[in-house]
C-alpha cells in the first residue's frame, strides 16, 4: 500500500484506542480515503490484512456508509443538502445551479476531473438552509447567487492550475 | 402571552464574543470546578442526583437518563463503556452541532463525570463523519483536557482514570439508533440488534454493559452535578424538567436555535414572536415538531386533552406547551427538538415525497417491512409529485405505512411510517386531489421539493 508515512503511523495509533481490532475499520477507512481519495480493491485487502479481519468483512462496510468510494472524485466535493429544511428553502434550485455551472450531473466528475457534485441528505445545519458542503468547508443560506461565487472560486483555482 | 425569556444552561456561551473553544477560555469561565467536586464525592450520590433531576434523554426518545444508568448490570465483572451518541442526523436537528464546534470542553466535562459516576474507564464519541472539523476539535478538546489531568490516568490526583476517543461515522442515519451505533463501533454494519437480549445496559459495546447518551443530555449531567438534582428538577415543569435547545428551521422569519426551560414556552409563542412568525405575505400550513420522524401537526387542528383532575381542555397548535408530554398526547413527539415549519405555499404530497426519499436512502434493509415499505413509500409519493401515479396509489400508499411500525428491529420503522401515516390523516383531501394539485400553478415562491 502507497500511503504517506503520516497515515501509516496515524493508522497504528487509532488501533490502539480499541481493545478489539475490528472496530479501527471505519478509522482507517477515513484515513486512507483522506489520503488517495478512495478506496481501492488494494486498499480493503490491506485493512482486512492489518486487522486480521476477511476481505468481506471491510468490503460490507466499506458498501454500506455513504461516506466511502470506490472511485476517486473529482478535485473539490460539493455536497448540496437536499433533505426537507434545506428544500424548503431552496436546495434543490441551488444544486441545479452547481450541475449548470460545471455542466455535469450529480455523482459524476466533470470533464475536467475539477469536481463532483453530490445531492447528500441532511447535513445538521438546518437553521441556515440551504447548506453546502465543499470538502470540508460548509457553506450556509447558499442561495443561487452565492452557488454562482462559490462556483467561481473553484473555477478561478482550475485556471490557476 | 408574551414569550418567556430564554433560560441558556447548555448554549450559555454559544455565539458568545470572544468565547473560544480551546481549554484555557472554558477554564476561565469556571470550567471543570463541577468535575473537581464530583471527584471529591461518592458516585453514587451524582447518579442519584440525576436520578432526582428528572432529566430525559435529548436524542429523541425522551427516556429518563437516571433510569437508563440504573439498568446498568454493575455486577457483571466486564467493563462499563459510555458512548456519546454525536451523530446528530435527524433532519431538522442542529444542536449537538455548536455543542461541539464552540463549547467542546462543556461535553467533555459531562462526559468525564458520567464515567466517573458509574464506573466508567473507556468512553468513545461517536461522531456523524459530516462533522470533520468537529472531530478534530474534539480530538485537540480531549487533549487539552488529559494534559490538564481533566481526563485520563489518575484525574485530578484521585486513583480514578477515564480515557475518551473520538470515532467517525461515514454518512449513515441509522448509526444514531444505538445498538446500530454500537455496531459501528464494532466496525461493522450498523444493523440495530433486537432487544431483548441486547439492551446496552446488559449487553452493549463488546457485549459489555454500556450507556449511550446524547450529547446534550451529557452537557445537562454537568448542570446537575453544579446544581444538585433537586434544584434542576425544578426548572422546566414536572416530569419535562431542564432545558432542552429548540432548533427551529423551514419557512419562519428567524430560524436558529433556541434554550427554554421545558414546557415554559408553547409553539406558537416559539413560531410568532421568538421567530417573527411566517415569511412576507405567508401563512403557517404545518409543522413538525420534533425531528422528521415526528408526526406532523396541521395549523387549524384542535386537541382535547385530559387534566389530572379528570377536566379537559382544548388547545391550539399555538397552544402547545413544547415539552415531552403535551406534544406525545396530541400525538406527535418532542423528539430530538428539531422544528421544521412549513408555510402555505408547500404543497404536501411533495413534502412528504422529500422526507421519504430520506428515509429510503436510510433504512439499512435489515427488516423487510422498513426497507421495501420505505421504498414503496418513496415511489408512490414520487410519482404522485410527477404525476404517473395510479388511482388507487392513495390507497396503496396508507396500506404500505400501516405495516411497517411494530413489525421491525429498531424504531427506524416507526420513524419512516409516521410521516406518511400523519401527512394522509390530515392532508388526505392533498392526497387524494394529487392529479389536480400537480397541474394546479404553484405560488411563485414554492420551492421544489422532490
Amino acid at each position: 500500500m502507497n500511503l504517506k508515512s503520516e497515515t501509516f503511523q496515524r493508522i497504528d495509533e487509532v488501533v490502539t484506542h480499541y481493545p478489539v481490532k475490528r472496530s479501527a475499520v471505519l478509522p482507517l477507512l477515513h484515513l486512507i480515503q483522506e489520503d488517495v481519495g478512495y478506496i481501492s480493491d488494494e486498499s480493503i485487502e490491506w485493512v482486512a490484512q492489518k486487522l486480521e479481519l476477511q476481505p468481506i468483512n471491510v468490503y460490507e462496510v466499506v458498501t454500506f456508509y455513504p461516506m466511502f468510494r470506490r472511485k476517486p472524485i473529482g478535485r473539490r466535493h460539493i455536497k448540496v443538502c437536499r433533505t426537507l429544511s434545506c428544500a424548503l428553502m431552496g436546495g434543490y434550485k441551488v444544486c441545479d445551479e452547481f450541475k449548470k455551472e460545471f455542466g455535469v450531473e450529480v455523482n459524476e466528475v466533470s470533464a475536467d476531473g475539477e469536481v463532483t457534485i453530490e445531492f447528500v441528505e441532511c447535513l445538521a445545519s438546518c437553521g441556515t438552509a440551504p447548506v453546502v458542503m465543499i470538502d470540508e468547508e460548509l457553506h450556509e443560506k447558499v442561495d443561487t447567487t452565492k452557488a454562482r461565487e462559490l462556483a467561481a472560486e473553484i473555477k478561478s483555482e482550475t485556471l490557476k492550475r | 402571552m408574551p414569550a418567556p425569556e430564554q433560560r441558556r444552561l447548555i448554549f450559555k456561551h454559544i455565539d458568545e464574543p470572544g468565547y473560544t473553544n480551546d481549554l484555557a477560555c472554558y477554564v476561565r469561565n469556571g470550567g471543570y470546578e463541577v468535575l473537581k467536586k464530583s471527584v471529591a464525592r461518592k458516585p453514587e450520590e451524582i447518579v442519584d442526583d440525576v436520578k432526582k433531576s428528572g432529566l430525559r434523554g435529548r436524542g429523541g426518545a425522551g427516556f429518563p437518563c437516571g433510569v437508563k444508568w440504573s439498568l446498568l448490570d454493575r455486577k457483571s465483572g466486564k467493563p462499563i463503556y459510555l458512548v456519546v451518541n454525536a451523530d446528530e442526523s435527524e433532519p431538522g436537528t442542529f444542536k449537538d452541532r455548536y455543542i461541539i464546534h464552540q463549547d467542546p470542553h462543556q461535553l467533555i466535562e459531562g462526559i468525564v463525570i458520567t464515567c466517573f459516576a458509574n464506573n466508567v474507564k473507556q468512553a468513545y464519541i461517536y461522531i456523524r463523519g459530516e462533522f470533520p472539523h468537529g472531530a478534530r476539535i474534539l480530538e485537540k478538546a480531549i487533549a487539552e483536557a488529559r494534559a490538564a489531568n481533566f481526563a485520563g490516568p489518575n484525574i485530578l490526583g484521585t486513583d480514578y482514570g477515564c480515557e475518551i476517543y473520538v470515532h467517525r461515522g461515514a454518512g449513515a442515519y441509522i448509526c444514531g439508533e444505538e445498538t446500530g451505533l454500537i455496531e459501528s463501533i464494532e466496525g461493522k454494519r450498523p444493523y440495530p440488534r433486537i432487544k431483548p437480549p441486547y439492551f446496552p445496559a446488559v449487553l452493549g459495546l463488546y457485549q459489555c454493559p454500556t450507556i449511550v447518551n446524547n450529547v446534550e443530555t451529557l452537557c445537562h449531567v454537568k448542570h446537575i452535578a453544579e446544581m444538585g438534582g433537586e434544584t434542576y428538577s425544578k426548572i422546566g415543569t414536572p416530569n419535562n424538567t431542564g432545558t432542552r435547545i429548540l432548533c427551529v428551521s423551514g419557512h419562519v422569519q428567524r430560524p436558529g436555535y433556541y434554550e427554554y426551560e421545558v414546557g415554559k414556552i408553547t409553539l406558537g409563542q416559539l413560531l410568532n414572536e421568538v421567530c417573527g412568525g411566517p415569511l412576507p405575505g405567508r401563512s403557517f400550513k404545518a409543522v413538525i415538531p420534533g425531528g422528521s420522524s415526528a408526526k406532523i401537526l396541521k395549523f387549524g387542528e384542535t386537541f382535547t386533552l385530559k387534566n389530572k383532575d379528570g377536566s379537559s381542555r382544548t388547545l391550539a397548535v399555538d397552544d402547545i406547551p413544547m415539552d415531552f408530554d403535551t406534544l406525545a398526547a396530541c400525538g406527535t413527539m418532542g423528539g430530538s427538538g428539531g422544528v421544521i415549519v412549513m408555510d402555505d405555499s408547500v404543497n404536501m404530497v411533495d413534502a412528504l415525497a422529500n422526507i421519504n426519499a430520506f428515509y429510503a436512502h436510510e433504512s439499512c434493509g435489515q427488516c423487510t417491512p422498513c426497507r421495501e415499505g420505505s421504498l414503496w413509500m418513496k415511489k408512490i409519493t414520487t410519482r404522485m409529485v410527477h404525476g404517473t401515479a395510479r388511482s388507487e396509489d392513495g390507497t396503496l400508499l396508507k396500506s404500505v405505512a400501516d405495516q411497517i411500525a411494530g413489525r421491525t428491529i429498531c424504531a427506524f420503522g416507526e420513524a419512516c411510517a409516521w410521516p406518511t401515516q400523519s401527512f394522509i390523516q390530515k392532508f388526505g383531501d392533498e392526497f387524494k386531489a394529487y392529479p389536480e394539485t400537480k397541474s394546479a400553478p404553484k405560488p411563485a415562491d414554492a420551492r421544489e421539493l422532490i
